[in-house]
């Protein structure tokens, strides 16, 4: 049984008079600890399917299934509940958390709200946790906007899995980070993923970065699927249009190949 | 610069913040100072200031010390302006966030009431509220809140509204946090700042509200308050107008120190968001 299985997922949005498709019939199934990549330019549809997976806004049509239960059908303090075992990491760390909170704070919460640890318990619980996501636990009792960004986000990270889930959408995780951090955060991703067997809906538009964390990719052209596979087959020999587009446009992907080459 | 530095820095804050400082000085050593009741007779009646040093600002009508009672009235100025707009502003900022926050048929009802109290002026308001249910300063706190609440409710809405919309708020209800904690914990306290920017228009408003409903007669009638002296001295206003003068410019001086001080911690508060 798959551990998320999306099917004919459909989402418009009306502006005026018209009608338009953000999501557009997508289905797609992720495996217990196995990342699927979700793919395209902007506008394609990707965030909106992630918001649409962790239930911030409502489908117009289609079904999720979570872990086999129905997760539309879930609401109020029994979907809070199962919120526990599906996390998500933001695009811009620094946005991502309440601009008052501190690192202490925000691995706090989600340790009280699913009644983790007691209230003596959880100081121990959060230095634990930073130091899982490679922090030192004397960051707890700093600001937010006193740390760097690469440190936030390992922060954001830490919130995720606080809470042991067993899916975690990474919504751009790594796109607002300098390259030299990114590498470090993706290898923080992988390394958990091995440890704890925890699936990532990985959202990127960069291939680079895709081909080398993913399982699998869906890529997205305005909100359908154009090709969907295994990432380095779909990545190396792109058969949909969009798919050729997106590779000839990774400037760092053709450099590889062309050493492939050579 | 340190904000307290950078706050008296200003001129027109620093003459703002030694009037509040006189006046809370007033209001807190009234008894000390003036111990017994300022409503009881000191001396002759109508004595005029400066004449005898017992009595500096002389007596009323009735020969009541008006030192004593302009003491003992910059307490019910301070203490009702201070606690309707606390009250006001604590109305408003939750009305707001939860109309915000909430959005659809809460936001359609919750601002349809606040458009209901906008429309009605709130001096009328308080006027009437005083009336029905009697003067006491309670009362009157609650008047004066009624109608000052909808100014910081729009106000606390609008800044929800753009902050409901924040990655932070999203992020707070994918770790499963109840909607209400996220609205009071995480959402208000960041659309606060605007509110509180409101607050020294809404104390100095209410100090002249609770004046003006003094002046008519609807005050606490066991206090001494200015608007209550102001009509007092209505009566002789021809022959003793420094009964009616003196509160005058007792009010003046508040309002104006209120707004002073008021805008400088607005304007030390904004320039400290805008560094960090």
């Amino acid at each position: 049984m798959s551990l998320l299985s999306v099917s004919n997922l459909t989402k418009h949005y009306r502006r005026g008079g018209t009608t338009i498709a953000a999501v557009d019939g997508v289905s797609f199934t992720i495996e217990p600890g196995e990342t699927l990549a979700l793919a395209g330019p902007s506008g394609s549809g990707k965030s909106t399917i992630a918001r649409l997976v962790l239930r911030l806004i409502e489908p117009d049509a289609g079904n999720i299934q979570f872990k086999g239960d129905d997760f539309l059908a879930l609401n109020g303090a029994a979907l809070r509940a199962r919120r526990a075992r599906l996390q998500m990491v933001f695009q811009d760390p620094l946005a991502a958390f309440n601009p008052r909170a501190t690192v202490a704070r925000v691995l706090d919460d989600p340790l009280r709200i699913h009644a983790i640890a007691s209230r003596v318990e959880r100081p121990a619980r959060i230095a634990a946790l930073l130091e899982r996501v490679g922090l030192t636990a004397d960051l707890a009792p700093r600001s937010i906007h006193e740390i760097s960004g690469g440190q936030r986000q390992r922060v954001a990270i830490a919130r995720a899995i606080a809470t042991n889930p067993s899916l975690i959408v990474l919504d751009e995780a790594v796109s607002a980070l300098d390259v030299s951090v990114r590498g470090q955060i993706l290898e923080l991703l992988l390394d958990l993923q091995a440890r704890e067997r925890i699936a990532y809906l990985f959202i990127s538009h960069d291939l680079g970065v895709v081909r080398a964390i993913a399982h699998r990719v869906v890529l997205l052209d305005a909100g359908r699927i154009a090709e969907s596979g295994d990432a380095r087959a779909v990545i190396d020999v792109p058969q949909s249009a969009i798919g050729k587009a997106l590779v000839a446009a990774a400037p760092t992907l053709n450099r590889t190949h062309l050493q492939d080459a050579s | 610069m340190s904000p307290l530095n950078r706050f008296l820095h200003r001129p027109e804050t620093l003459a703002g913040a030694i009037i509040l400082g006189v006046l809370f000085a007033m209001a807190l050593f009234a008894s000390l100072l003036f111990p017994g009741d300022p409503q009881a007779i000191a001396g002759p009646a109508l004595l005029p200031p400066f004449h005898d040093w017992s009595l500096p600002l002389g007596t009323d009508r009735l020969g009541r010390d008006v030192l004593a009672e302009l003491f003992h009235g910059a307490r019910t100025s301070l203490a009702v302006g201070l606690a309707a707009a606390a009250a006001a502003l604590l109305i408003g900022a939750v009305v707001g966030t939860l109309a915000g926050f909430a959005g659809g048929v809460v936001d359609e009802v919750l601002m349809r009431i606040t458009d209901a109290f906008q429309t009605v002026p709130s001096f009328l308001l308080a006027l009437a509220f005083v009336s029905v249910v009697g003067p006491s300063l309670g009362v009157v706190v609650a008047a004066i809140a009624l109608g000052a609440w909808t100014g910081p409710a729009r106000v606390a809405r609008a800044e929800v509204l753009s902050i409901r919309e924040r990655d932070y708020v999203a992020g707070a209800r994918v770790i499963g946090m109840h909607p209400l904690e996220i609205a009071f914990r995480e959402v208000l306290p960041n659309a606060l700042p605007p509110v509180l920017a409101l607050s020294s228009v809404i104390v100095a408003a209410a100090i002249l509200t609770e004046a003006a409903l003094s002046f008519l007669g609807l005050g606490d009638p066991n206090r001494v308050t200015w608007g209550g002296m102001i009509a007092e001295g209505r009566t002789v206003l021809r022959t003793a107008p420094f009964l009616s003068i003196v509160p005058g410019i007792a009010l003046v001086l508040t309002v104006l120190g209120v707004y002073l001080a008021g805008e400088g911690v607005v304007e030390t508060a904004a320039v400290r968001r805008s560094l960090s």
